[in-house]
């Protein structure tokens, strides 16, 4: 599991910065702040310790009436998304609630980092969009006569029947989809962006979380 | 490629140079720092502007040259902090912004003619 804490972000899309040695980095920009601490989990309370993250604005109206008194309390505009972190403890009490974060207090320039999101969704799609399947024209899964088909999905008698995971056409995309080891390139606080190497799921004003990257960073066991 | 996100022009700005103007059809010297394992030193790349193309940070221009009988074209990256300067040699005379049509042509045919009017 990824304990490592992170930042709620909104995808705005992609460019490139020159870097200081001349190259050129293509990065995707992520609106990560502010994002506030709503909320604590510990261990003694809920069995398990995170950290509540609150991203955007929602109109006052639209949120139920004992969550506005929560955030009223807290002093913060009800945000319009709210994701829970799992963090270890010590990470946990280095964070106070109603906390502003900027995304320089989570993150560095060059650090390895995952982004989440939800994949732009295609629908019911075809294999040849779904899983490159090349169609008819081409040799390949005994595709012929109709140009978009799949052709044979299996054998005769033995084993007389189709093989599970067998590739056929269905839902494509509008699925989470966990980019790894991504590097972020440059952390801008004034304007609340970061700058990530790379691509990230979903489309413009998709959100997505943004942590340290699980398979770089030592985790715990259990 | 151009986006409408102001927070993504506003990033595209910083990055943005200012170099000697030029257009397509203007004859340019391009000095540029090219590394050679340890050493850095500055190139001269001589030739005529083909293209330019927009994009934000992203934007580039195409330089041709015709070296020892052979077409040499390079694309720069217009924003490159490793492009030292534009010279601008001679301000060619054309009528369209891509100036394909002059890989087609060699010798005497390939030649501009230079404008006179001041820009």
């Amino acid at each position: 599991m990824n304990t490592n804490f992170g930042l709620i972000g909104k995808k705005l899309g992609n460019t490139q910065i020159f870097q200081e040695d001349g190259e050129v980095a293509r990065v995707t920009a992520i609106q990560t702040g502010p994002c506030v601490v709503v909320g604590k989990r510990t261990q003694a309370k809920d069995g398990y310790t995170a950290l509540q993250l609150g991203f955007g604005t929602k109109r006052k109206k639209l949120v139920k009436k004992p969550q506005l008194a929560l955030y009223e309390k807290l002093g913060v505009e009800p945000p319009s998304v709210v994701r829970e972190f799992r963090v270890t403890a010590d990470i946990a009490d280095k964070y106070e609630v109603g906390q502003a974060l900027k995304p320089s207090d989570v993150f560095t320039e060059g650090q390895i980092i995952d982004v989440s999101g939800t994949s732009k969704g295609r629908g019911f799609a075809g294999v040849m969009k779904r899983h490159n399947f090349s169609g008819a024209g081409t040799v390949g899964h005994g595709t012929h006569e109709y140009k978009r088909h799949g052709g044979s999905i299996g054998m005769n008698m033995t084993p007389g029947h189709t093989l599970k995971g067998q590739r056929m056409g269905g839902q494509y995309g509008n699925k989470a989809i966990t980019m790894l080891n991504l590097r972020v390139a440059k952390v801008m606080d004034e304007e609340g962006i970061l700058l990530v190497e790379g691509g990230v799921p979903g489309a413009r004003n998709g959100v997505v979380t943004v942590r340290g990257a699980v398979k770089k960073n030592p985790q715990p066991r259990g | 490629m151009s986006t409408a996100v102001p927070q993504i022009q506003a990033i595209d700005a910083t990055q943005a140079r200012t170099l000697t103007p030029f257009r397509p059809g203007d004859t340019v010297r391009v000095h540029y720092r090219i590394r050679e394992g340890e050493k850095e030193r500055v190139q001269v790349f001589e030739g005529v502007v083909i293209r330019r193309k927009s994009g934000g940070a992203g934007a580039t221009f195409t330089v041709r040259k015709v070296s020892y009988s052979v077409g040499v074209e390079r694309i720069f990256p217009l924003n490159s902090p490793r492009i030292e300067k534009v010279e601008v040699q001679a301000r060619g005379h054309v009528r369209r912004a891509k100036l394909y049509y002059l890989r087609d042509l060699r010798g005497k045919k390939s030649r501009l003619r230079e404008t006179k009017k001041a820009r």
